[in-house]
C-alpha cells in the first residue's frame, strides 16, 4: 500500500512563545522551528510499515512557504521516499489544508493517510478529521496502535474514558497520539541521503484545490499571569494554609 | 439565532460538560437545542430535556449511533444543521473527533476549544500550549465550535421542560466498525469535572506508588491525574494524562506531586484556582505557578499529607 503523511512546520516544543508587543500575533522571528512532534510520530509509523513490507512507498507532504522544505527533508531523513511541498502562505486555515491534502491524496492514490492529532502551535486538532470528511472515508483519531489486516486497519484510540478499538477499510485516515511509537533519530548518512531524495513543489491551483478562509485573527494576548506563591516549610503548614487561607479543604 | 449543542453522554447519563456548553450557548444568545445521538439513550435524552433554558431535544436512537462514530453522527448533524447559526460540541475526545467532520461537510472552518464568548461571531481560544490567547472572528454563516468545558460554569441541570423530538434518520458508513473498548473504572470523580485533582509525575517511580495519591484522593474526593512521563512510563493509563495534549483541568485545588512543570503540563492545569506543588528540587519550574510549594521528598510528604487531612 501507499502511505501519505502530512507534516507541519511548527515552533520547537521547548520554546515558550511570546506575544508581539502590538498584540497582532505571536513573535516567531528567530524562533527555533521543528517538525510537529505528532507528525514525527506519523512519519515513524509510515516508515515502520515500509520496513515491515506492508507499505511500498511513503510520501510526505507539507503545505506552506519554502521554509517547510526543511521539515520535509527531516521526514525524508527519517525514511520517507519522496516529498511534496504545496506552496502556500504559512498558517493557512485547516479547511484549506484539508482540501489541498484531499487533492494530493487523490493524485497519489494513497491507501493510508497519516497526520498528527494536533499541531502544537495552533492546537486545533481538526485537519485529519476534515480530510476524512471531504473524502468520505473512515477515520481513527488519537491512535496508539495501528495493525494492518489485509485491506483494513485495526486501530486503538486514546479516548477520554480509556481506549477504543475500531476497524477501518482502506483508504483510511489515521491521526497519531503520543504513545503510537517512539520516533527514531535521523542518522548522519540518512540526512545526507535525504538531500538527494525527490522533492516536488506544487501549487493549490495546479492541484485544483479551492481555499476556504472565514476565520479572522483579531488579536493575540498573553495569558493571565499567576501571582507568585509561597514556599511552605512543612506538610503541617501546607495543610493549615489549605484549610485556613485558601479554604479549599475542609 | 439558534444553537445546536451536541451532547456528551454514554447513553445512560449526560456528562457534566454538556452543562458548560449550555452556558456558552447562553452567552452567545438565541434558542438552544440539544442533540442526543446514541442507542437506548432515553435516559440521556430525558436528562437533556430537564436542563434549564433548553428549547428542544432531538433524540436520534439507532445502533449506528451506539458508539457515536464520527462518520455516522457527522452526517446526522449536517442533516439537522439547516437553520442553526451555531453548532457547539464539547472539547472532549468525542467532540474533537466529530466536530471537524461536521465543519468540513458544511464547508466552514472550525473554532477549536474556545474559552470565552466575546460576541456571537467572536471568541477567545488558547494557542501555543496556552502561552497566547487568540481572539478570532468567524464570518461563516454557521459557526462550528468546540468548547473547553472548564472555561464555562455549569448551567442548571434541572428546572427545564424541553420537548423531546425523535429523529429516525440513520447514517451508517459501510467502512468503519466498532471493535471494542477498555474503559477505566473508577469511583472517583471525572478528572475534568473534579473540584480537587492530585497528579503524579515521573517522580512517583512506579504505578504502585500512585496508591499514595489514591489515598489522599479518597480523603479529598479528588480525581487522580498524571504527567505524560508517568503515562509513557506505564505507571498509569493514558486517560489520566493532564496537559496540552491530554486533559485540560481547572479544579479549585490541584496538587502536583513529583512533576517538574513542563510547559505542556502547565497548559493543562494552570487555570486551577489553587496550585500546590510537592517536589524535591527547589528549582523545578512547577514552583513558578504554585500558590503553595513544598520542597520535600514525596515519599515522606504524601503519606504525612494523607494522615493530616
Ligand atoms: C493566532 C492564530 C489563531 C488561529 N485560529 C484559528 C482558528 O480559530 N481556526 C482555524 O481554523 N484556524 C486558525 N488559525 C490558523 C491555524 O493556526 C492553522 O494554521 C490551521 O488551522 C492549520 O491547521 P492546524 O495546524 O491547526 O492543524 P491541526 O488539525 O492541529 O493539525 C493536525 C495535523 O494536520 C496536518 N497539518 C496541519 N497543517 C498542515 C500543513 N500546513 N501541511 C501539512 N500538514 C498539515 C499535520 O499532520 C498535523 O499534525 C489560527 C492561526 C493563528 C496564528
Ligand atoms: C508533543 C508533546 C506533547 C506533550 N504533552 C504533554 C501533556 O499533555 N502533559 C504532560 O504532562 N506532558 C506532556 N509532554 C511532556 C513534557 O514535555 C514533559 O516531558 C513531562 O510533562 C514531564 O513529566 P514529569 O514532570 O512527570 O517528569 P520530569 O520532568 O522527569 O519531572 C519529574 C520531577 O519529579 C521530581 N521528583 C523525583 N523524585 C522525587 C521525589 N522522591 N520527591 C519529590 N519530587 C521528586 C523531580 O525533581 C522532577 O522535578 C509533551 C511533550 C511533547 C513533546
Amino acid at each position: 500500500m501507499k502511505v501519505l503523511v502530512a507534516v507541519k512546520r511548527v515552533i520547537d516544543y521547548n520554546v515558550k512563545v511570546r506575544v508581539k508587543s502590538d498584540r497582532s500575533d505571536v513573535d516567531l522571528a528567530n524562533v527555533k522551528m521543528a517538525l510537529n512532534p505528532f507528525c514525527e510520530i506519523a512519519v515513524e509509523e509510515a516508515v515502520r510499515l515500509k520496513e515491515a513490507g506492508t507499505a511500498e512507498e511513503v510520501v510526505v507532504v507539507s503545505i506552506g512557504s519554502k521554509s517547510c522544505q526543511e521539515q520535509l527533508r527531516t521526514a525524508l531523513a527519517l525514511g520517507a521516499d519522496r516529498a511534496i511541498q504545496v506552496d502556500a502562505q504559512d498558517q493557512l486555515d485547516s479547511l484549506s489544508v484539508a482540501r489541498i491534502l484531499q487533492k494530493v491524496a487523490e493524485e497519489e492514490s494513497a491507501d493510508l493517510i497519516l497526520l498528527g492529532k494536533q499541531a502544537i502551535d495552533s492546537d486545533n486538532n481538526q485537519t485529519g478529521q476534515m480530510l476524512a470528511a471531504l473524502m468520505d472515508r473512515p477515520q481513527a483519531t488519537f491512535a496508539s496502535e495501528v495493525v494492518v489486516e489485509g485491506d483494513a486497519l485495526k486501530v486503538t484510540r486514546e479516548i477520554d474514558g480509556g481506549l477504543q478499538t475500531l476497524s477501518l477499510k482502506l483508504p483510511a485516515i489515521v491521526t497519531t497520539d503520543l504513545r503510537l511509537n517512539e520516533p527514531r533519530y535521523a542518522s548522519l548518512p540518512n540526512i545526507m541521503k535525504a538531500k538527494r531524495k525527490p522533492l516536488d513543489v506544487k501549487t493549490p491551483d495546479e492541484l485544483g484545490a479551492q481555499l476556504a478562509g472565514g476565520v479572522e485573527l483579531l488579536s493575540v494576548e498573553p495569558p493571565a499571569e499567576r501571582q507568585a506563591g509561597i514556599k511552605v516549610g512543612s506538610v503541617e503548614e501546607l495543610v493549615d494554609k489549605l484549610r485556613n487561607e485558601a479554604k479549599v479543604v475542609a | 439565532m439558534s444553537i445546536l449543542i451536541i451532547t456528551e453522554h454514554d447513553n445512560q447519563s449526560l456528562k457534566p460538560v454538556t452543562l458548560s456548553l449550555v452556558t456558552a450557548a447562553q452567552q452567545i444568545g438565541g434558542d438552544i437545542d440539544l442533540l442526543v445521538a446514541g442507542e437506548n439513550a432515553q435516559p440521556a435524552a430525558e436528562a437533556a430535556a430537564s436542563i434549564a433554558g433548553v428549547r428542544k431535544v432531538i433524540h436520534a436512537d439507532n445502533a449506528a449511533y451506539a458508539h457515536q462514530l464520527a462518520e455516522n453522527v457527522s452526517k446526522l448533524v449536517v442533516e439537522l444543521a439547516e437553520g442553526y447559526t451555531h453548532i457547539l460540541a464539547p472539547g472532549t475526545t468525542t467532540g474533537k473527533n466529530l466536530a471537524p467532520r461536521v465543519a468540513a461537510l458544511l464547508g466552514v472552518n472550525q473554532l477549536s476549544d474556545i474559552i470565552a464568548v466575546e460576541a456571537a461571531d467572536t471568541f477567545k481560544r488558547p494557542i501555543y500550549a496556552g502561552n497566547a490567547i487568540a481572539t478570532v472572528k468567524s464570518a461563516d454563516a454557521v459557526k462550528v465550535i468546540t468548547v473547553r468545558g472548564t472555561a464555562f460554569d455549569a448551567a442548571e441541570a434541572s428546572g427545564g421542560s424541553a420537548t423531546v423530538e425523535a429523529c429516525d434518520s440513520v447514517h451508517q458508513h459501510a467502512d468503519v466498525s466498532f471493535v471494542g473498548e477498555e474503559l477505566a473504572k473508577s469511583d472517583r470523580p471525572e478528572l475534568t469535572a473534579a473540584s480537587v485533582v492530585i497528579s503524579g509525575g515521573r517522580g512517583m517511580g512506579n504505578g504502585e506508588n500512585f496508591d499514595m495519591l489514591n489515598k489522599v484522593a479518597d480523603k479529598l474526593g479528588a480525581a487522580v491525574g498524571a504527567s505524560r512521563a508517568a503515562v509513557d512510563a506505564g505507571f498509569v493509563p493514558n486517560d489520566m494524562q493532564v496537559g496540552q495534549t491530554g486533559k485540560m483541568v481547572a479544579p479549585e485545588l490541584y496538587i502536583a506531586v513529583g512533576i517538574s512543570g513542563a510547559i505542556q503540563h502547565l497548559a493543562g492545569m494552570k487555570d486551577s484556582k489553587i496550585i500546590v506543588a510537592i517536589n524535591k528540587d527547589e528549582e523545578a519550574p512547577i514552583f513558578q505557578v504554585a500558590d503553595y510549594g513544598l520542597v520535600a521528598d514525596l515519599f515522606e510528604a504524601v503519606p504525612e499529607l494523607e494522615s493530616r487531612l
